[in-house]
C-alpha cells in the first residue's frame, strides 16, 4: 500500500448487551420480596451477626442462617468513596458517594449510595436512612432503596 | 400493599451494558472497504509469503508489516465446521444451521462463515463454497455483505490441502 498515512481508518460504535436472568433462591428472594415491601432484611448467624444482604450460610461458621430479622432503615456509613461524575448506568444522575452502610442491628455494610450533593457532607461514622423508590415502582430489586440520604436532612 | 401477600422474588433480571468504540486499524480497515465493493482483499508477508484475510497488518509469524496488499477470488475450502443446534436468544437463522472455517483459495487463514443452501448433515470438511453477497445496493464495510456461501459444485478438495489450517 505504500502511503499508508492518508487511509482512512474505519470505526464504529460496538453495543454489548446481554441480560443474565438469575434465580435468587430462599433468601435473597426474601430480602429482595422485603425491599418491594420497603423492609431491608438482614440473616442472623453465630455469635449475634446480622448479615445485611443476607447470605444462606453464615459466612463464618458456614452454617446454615438463621431467621431473618428487619434491620434498618437507617444506619452508620463506615467507608465512602466520592463520585463526581456518574456514568449512565449508575444508580444516580448527580455526584454521589458509593458507601458501606451498616444498618441499625446489623453487623455487617451493605454497598449503596448516599445522596449527600457534595463531598463535604460525607464522613465515615455519619447517619444515613434509606430512602425507597415510591411503592408502585418496586420490583424486587436492591434499587427499590433509590439511596441513602443524611438522617439530619431526612 | 393491599391484603393479598404478593409473589415472593424468585428471579432478578441483570442487564449487562457495555458500549465500545471499535477502531478497525489500517488493515481492516481495507478489508472491510472491499467487502463494501464486494471483494476479499488480504495482505501478504513479505518474509514467509502466506496471505492472510481478514489482514491484521502484520505477520504473526515473522512479526513484520504485511503490506503488499492481495484480492482473493469468490472461492474456498470448508475447512471445519460445527452444526449449530442449539437456540438462543437473538438468533437469526434457523436451526440447524453450519458455521464453518472457509479457506478462500491463495489464502494462509481461514474464517468463519455461514454454510447455507445445503442440509446440514450433508457439509463436510474439503467441500469446496463460493461467496454468496447481499444485493450491490446493500453492500457495506461489514462481513454481512456476505450473506453466506454454498457449495459451488466442485469436487471436495483432498485433505492435504487445507491439513494446515485446521
Amino acid at each position: 500500500m505504500g502511503d499508508t498515512g492518508a487511509e482512512e481508518v474505519l470505526r464504529a460504535p460496538h453495543a454489548l448487551d446481554y441480560t443474565y436472568t438469575r434465580s435468587v433462591g430462599p433468601v435473597i428472594g426474601a430480602f429482595l420480596t422485603g425491599l418491594r415491601q420497603g423492609r431491608i432484611l438482614g440473616a442472623t448467624g453465630a455469635g449475634g451477626v446480622v448479615t445485611v444482604p443476607p447470605t444462606e450460610y453464615d459466612p463464618q461458621t458456614g452454617e446454615r442462617s438463621g431467621e431473618l430479622v428487619e434491620v434498618g432503615p437507617a444506619g452508620v456509613v463506615s467507608t465512602w468513596a466520592w463520585t463526581d461524575h456518574p456514568s449512565a448506568d449508575q444508580p444516580l444522575d448527580r455526584p454521589f458517594a458509593w458507601a458501606l452502610v451498616t444498618l441499625d442491628g446489623a453487623t455487617t455494610g451493605l454497598l449503596h449510595v448516599v445522596d449527600a450533593g457534595s463531598s463535604d457532607a460525607m464522613s465515615s461514622g455519619m447517619r444515613v436512612r434509606a430512602k425507597f423508590v415510591p411503592e408502585a415502582d418496586r420490583r424486587g430489586h436492591l434499587r427499590d432503596i433509590e439511596c441513602f440520604v443524611p438522617e439530619a436532612s431526612s | 400493599m393491599s391484603g393479598q401477600a404478593p409473589e415472593p422474588v424468585a428471579v432478578l433480571e441483570t442487564p449487562i451494558h457495555v458500549d465500545y468504540s471499535f477502531t478497525a486499524g489500517l488493515a481492516q480497515s481495507r478489508f472491510l472497504k472491499g467487502l463494501a465493493e464486494g471483494r476479499f482483499l488480504g495482505q501478504r508477508c513479505p518474509r514467509c509469503k502466506k496471505v492472510y484475510v481478514p489482514p491484521r497488518g502484520s505477520c504473526p509469524t515473522d512479526g513484520v508489516p504485511t503490506t503488499d496488499e492481495v484480492e482473493l477470488g469468490n472461492t474456498g475450502t470448508v475447512t471445519t465446521y460445527c452444526v449449530v443446534n442449539v437456540p438462543f436468544q437473538g438468533q437469526a437463522i434457523e436451526i440447524p444451521y453450519i458455521c464453518a472455517q472457509i479457506l478462500l483459495d491463495g489464502a494462509n487463514l481461514a474464517f468463519m462463515g455461514l454454510i447455507q443452501e445445503v442440509p446440514a448433515d450433508q457439509v463436510r470438511m474439503g467441500m469446496r463454497v463460493e461467496a454468496v453477497w447481499v444485493a450491490p445496493d446493500e453492500l457495506g464495510p461489514t462481513m454481512s455483505s456476505v450473506k453466506y456461501f454454498r457449495p459451488n459444485g466442485e469436487p471436495d478438495a483432498d485433505y492435504e490441502t487445507f491439513a494446515e489450517y485446521l
